[in-house]
């Protein structure tokens, strides 16, 4: 049974160099209670994997302002020019990733593979030190699994047992981190007793999650 | 032409590409007008790279929902008979074929279907996002930008120059002056804005255009 406590309670499971995920997409699906406690601790090592950087000083944003990441393993980071401004900086090492080649890796990683093989990135800048191999006439690049130490999930509903439910487009990278890392912290916006969510309906199984903790309503 | 105008020529030309059933993806900015054109009876579905299919208009002030946005965080909503999944879902869908056509700006295309549309190095890095899967991935890749960059440029050249999003994707390019079928190696000028002569659409060119010939002028009615 994952354990529940509060959301600066739990944040101590970051330690300073930690490899962090965090889930969500334009701020919609992150758990900005948990980030917002993570940014408060005064870290600056942080390898941090994303799909974005929010917007500035908002969501995973709010890590940025605070100086917290050494390191962003995202697909874009337009949205915020914080990030962009520290990257030239060079304060973020930043690799940018296509969005579907993130996703996988991190999918991998919790399913046990080495890596996979994609079309896309064949022939631009990413496939720069990549392994390249052609199957059936067609070439492909060598993609890692992307592992964490912790993933910081936002889920909608969970029960005392871990079991996931996730709302509308919220869901994104959510599912996939919870996987894919040693520790897994997951903010929910509602804890409900056992047997109260459908098995059919459950998104990820309780067995990955760590720590619960309660978050505010809809990115409150 | 005004840039509201030249924005919705282009938009409701590329409209004219989908057909009843596709699965589509509109990227962010001019793209997205594509869905207010879509013809009368032609039903297509949208798919929003962070996670869902049945993508519709957006919400009525005060009914938006933070958990329910576009690709570009925009508040959205959800078409019955939609679906919502997670990201490794949602490009399995990109990158294993099942969208139809994927429509994007871009900042240069060249004559073999190359496409750079993510970053300028050293001023504009904001990351690909979905653009280098959608592209390799989708069925059928539609460019809709303007003819010309904002320095008036072209932008439809010999051989690309920014870093590439992806190689030999592009099918077809839809700009205010000209629709232009890319196949093989070639620009094809199929439509031509009849405001401009073909030749001022060839200054205007990089690339070498050949003429089909079927060259046929863009419909500008309810337009000038």
């Amino acid at each position: 049974m994952p354990k529940i406590m509060s959301q600066k309670e739990v944040i101590a499971q970051v330690q300073e160099g930690s490899t962090v995920m965090i889930g969500g997409f334009m701020t919609c699906g992150t758990p900005v209670n948990l980030v917002r406690e993570l940014a408060s601790r005064g870290l600056h090592h942080l390898t941090v994997i994303c799909n974005d950087t929010g917007l500035q000083g908002d969501g995973i944003g709010m890590l940025i302002t605070a100086d917290a990441v050494k390191r962003l393993i995202a697909s874009h980071i337009g949205t915020n020019p914080e990030t962009g401004k520290k990257m030239i900086e060079g304060k973020i090492q930043v690799e940018l990733v296509p969005q579907g080649t993130l996703a996988e890796r991190i999918r991998c990683a919790g399913a046990g593979l080495g890596g996979f093989l994609t079309p896309t990135g064949v022939g631009t800048v990413v496939a720069d030190g990549k392994q390249e191999m052609e199957i059936d006439g067609r070439r492909y690049l060598l993609e890692k699994a992307l592992h964490a130490d912790v993933a910081l999930i936002k889920a909608w509903k969970a029960d005392r047992k871990g079991n996931l439910l996730y709302r509308k487009s919220a869901r994104n990278f959510n599912p996939l981190m919870a996987m894919a890392a040693q520790t897994v912290i997951v903010e929910a916006e509602e804890i409900v007793e056992v047997g109260e969510l459908d098995p059919d309906a459950v998104m990820t199984p309780g067995i990955f999650v760590d720590f619960l903790t309660k978050g505010v309503s809809v990115d409150g | 032409m005004d840039d509201r105008q030249k924005r919705v020529l282009i938009a409701r030309r590329i409209a004219q590409e989908l057909a009843d059933g596709d699965v589509v993806n509109l990227g962010i900015g001019l793209p997205t007008l594509v869905g207010g054109f879509i013809p009368d009876g032609v039903n297509v579905t949208l798919q929003s790279e962070n996670g869902f299919v049945g993508l519709g208009p957006h919400p009525a002030p005060g009914e938006e929902d933070d958990d329910l946005v576009n690709a570009g965080g925009q508040p959205v909503t959800i078409l019955p008979g939609g679906a919502f999944f997670d990201s490794a879902d949602s490009f399995a869908i990109i990158r294993g074929g099942h969208v139809d056509v994927t429509v994007l700006g871009a900042l240069e295309v060249d004559a073999r279907g190359n496409l750079a549309s993510w970053m300028i190095p050293g001023k504009m890095v904001p990351g690909m996002g979905g653009a280098m899967d959608l592209v390799v991935g989708a069925r059928r890749v539609i460019v809709g930008t303007t003819h010309l960059t904002k320095k008036g440029e072209p932008k439809l050249l010999k051989k690309c120059r920014l870093p590439l999003t992806a190689v030999e994707v592009v099918d077809l390019v839809v700009t205010e002056m000209a629709v232009i079928a890319v196949e093989q190696g070639t620009m094809t000028l199929l439509e031509k804005n009849p405001n401009y002569s073909v030749d001022a659409i060839r200054a205007a060119t990089d690339a070498h255009l050949e003429l089909s010939l079927e060259l046929r002028d863009m419909d500008l009615a309810g337009l000038m």
